[in-house]
């Protein structure tokens, strides 16, 4: 009797559900519920884990075989172009912004500094991971060498390579990540210099967030007070052009 | 009994099936299962591909490769994984926390002990089968004792709140990078990173088989009765339980 009836509403109703969601997700307010779970798991991670958990570090011969090369292979720009032509000899890496002391610092100079290497994985936000070798200083040293100046809250990276044409990717960290002992500016991937298609001359590891985080092709590191001045307010380029979130530890 | 006339049958016995709590984790979880495989299908197309252990990538061996799930299947319905994303990450609070509560309620109240206690002698072959006759008969109740779940209902609610739940849960945060460094044992117990996210696949596609099957039974068991009871909590004792 009713068993047509009633699965069809079964069927009507699922798909009216999916539509329910698709309009609930592009309503303001549902849109300002549901983008508040970066900030959930920021802060339940943060009682959970503390400030200083380690990512898993891996044995030699647990890496990947292949390191797949993810978004930019190559920022293929005049300038990027000839910074390469030369092996990155007149590159220089900025730290500037809330420093007492700006810095501009060469390849070499990074590499002087004390080092720190790791096999960590690397989790893309789409669902995939890849275990490979990484060496560079940690970014602590550098912002101790500068000297973050009071109200810096935040570290934006911003990069050689342009999205959509134009826009330079940036990311983001806060202080706690900054300063991670595992948040390194890495130049050596796999005991060798880093290729271009993973960041080359330096790429950043902030090893207990998605791949999106680890700004590749560096060019200069910012100290700020809030991230209401980079890009469109949401502190990364794929957090403002996608809505991606910017604590992305999940 | 076939002398009774109509107007001598007795109006049937209603009962009081399950409790407050029962009734609101069932339905909030119903709706939150349901956003969680939307989006979780979502999430899956951004890279259809299942490994086992630590890493995998395109250059790895996958052992399943699938073609992405069409927009009527996803949360939301036009690609997007970092909307899906929005979706999974809110909702997977609202699974965890709901199922903890629920869990805690239901040791205070009894449920679990009263009505989820597997008996040993529930187990032995021979009541399994009589059981699966009386299924297979679409008699679902003990007319001795019409409100106890029967032998595989205990099962399949069993797997599912006390082993699907947890590992879709668990295996969920063994995903995350954060959580992942608060809790190295999370990838280990699963056997790496990429084998969670082909364990949280598999409970899924368990999860959604139970959500068919429940569905089912429902509708053959007499789907106002058997709505009705998990939304005022009161229950019809079917005709045939009386005789």
């Amino acid at each position: 009797m009713t068993l047509i009836t009633r699965r069809n509403l079964i069927v009507l109703g699922g798909a009216g559900l999916v539509a329910g969601c698709d309009a609930v997700g592009s309503s303001p307010v549902g849109r300002a519920v549901l983008t508040r779970d970066s900030d959930m798991h920021h802060r339940l991670q943060r009682v959970i884990g503390g400030r200083d958990s380690l990512a898993r570090e891996y044995r030699p011969e647990q890496r990947s075989p292949r390191f797949r090369v993810n978004g930019n292979a190559n920022p293929n720009t005049a300038d990027y172009n000839a910074l390469a032509a030369g092996k990155f000899a007149g590159w220089r890496l900025k730290v500037d912004g809330l420093v007492a002391r700006p810095l501009s610092l060469s390849l070499a100079q990074l590499r002087s500094l004390p080092q720190r290497a790791q096999i960590t994985r690397h989790d893309c936000v789409e669902g995939w991971s890849a275990i490979g070798k990484w060496q560079g200083p940690q970014l602590s040293k550098l912002l101790d060498l500068a000297g973050l100046r009071d109200g810096a809250q935040y570290i934006v990276f911003h990069c050689a390579d342009l999205m959509g044409g134009s826009t330079p990717y940036y990311e983001s960290i806060d202080l706690i990540d900054a300063f991670h002992p595992q948040t390194i500016l890495a130049w050596a991937m796999n005991d060798a210099p880093l290729p271009i298609g993973h960041g080359a001359p330096v790429r950043l590891r902030v090893e207990r967030q998605l791949g999106y985080k680890h700004a590749k092709f560096v060019m200069r590191v910012e100290a700020v007070a809030s991230l209401a001045g980079i890009g469109k307010g949401k502190g990364g380029y794929w957090e403002d052009s996608s809505g991606y979130e910017w604590y992305a530890g999940i | 009994m076939s002398e009774i006339q109509d107007s001598e049958i007795p109006a049937p016995r209603r009962v009081r099936r399950h409790a407050l709590v029962t009734r609101i984790w069932h339905w909030a979880n119903a709706a939150t299962i349901f956003v969680m495989i939307g989006s979780g299908l979502m999430i899956f197309n951004a890279h259809p591909r299942l490994y086992w252990g630590e890493y995998g990538a395109n250059f790895d061996h996958a052992w399943l490769v699938l073609p992405r799930f069409p927009g009527w299947l996803t949360i939301p319905s036009y690609y997007s994984l970092a909307a899906g994303r929005h979706w999974h990450l809110s909702f997977a609070l609202v699974l965890a926390l709901g199922l903890l509560a629920f869990m805690i309620a239901s040791l205070f109240n009894r449920h679990f002990q009263r009505d989820l206690r597997l008996r040993r002698a529930e187990l032995g072959p021979r009541h399994l089968w009589a059981d699966l006759k009386a299924h297979l008969a679409f008699r679902f109740h003990d007319p001795a004792n019409p409100t106890a779940f029967n032998i595989f209902q205990k099962l399949s609610y069993v797997g599912v709140i006390f082993v699907l739940l947890p590992l879709l849960i668990f295996t969920g945060l063994a995903l995350s990078p954060g959580m992942d460094a608060a809790w190295p044992w999370l990838t280990q117990v699963f056997g790496g990173r990429q084998s969670a996210r082909s364990l949280h696949f598999i409970a899924m596609a368990l999860l959604a088989l139970f959500v068919v099957v429940h569905l089912t039974l429902v509708i053959l068991a007499g789907p106002i009765n058997e709505v009705r009871s998990m939304i005022t909590g009161w229950w019809d004792v079917p005709d045939e339980d009386e005789k």
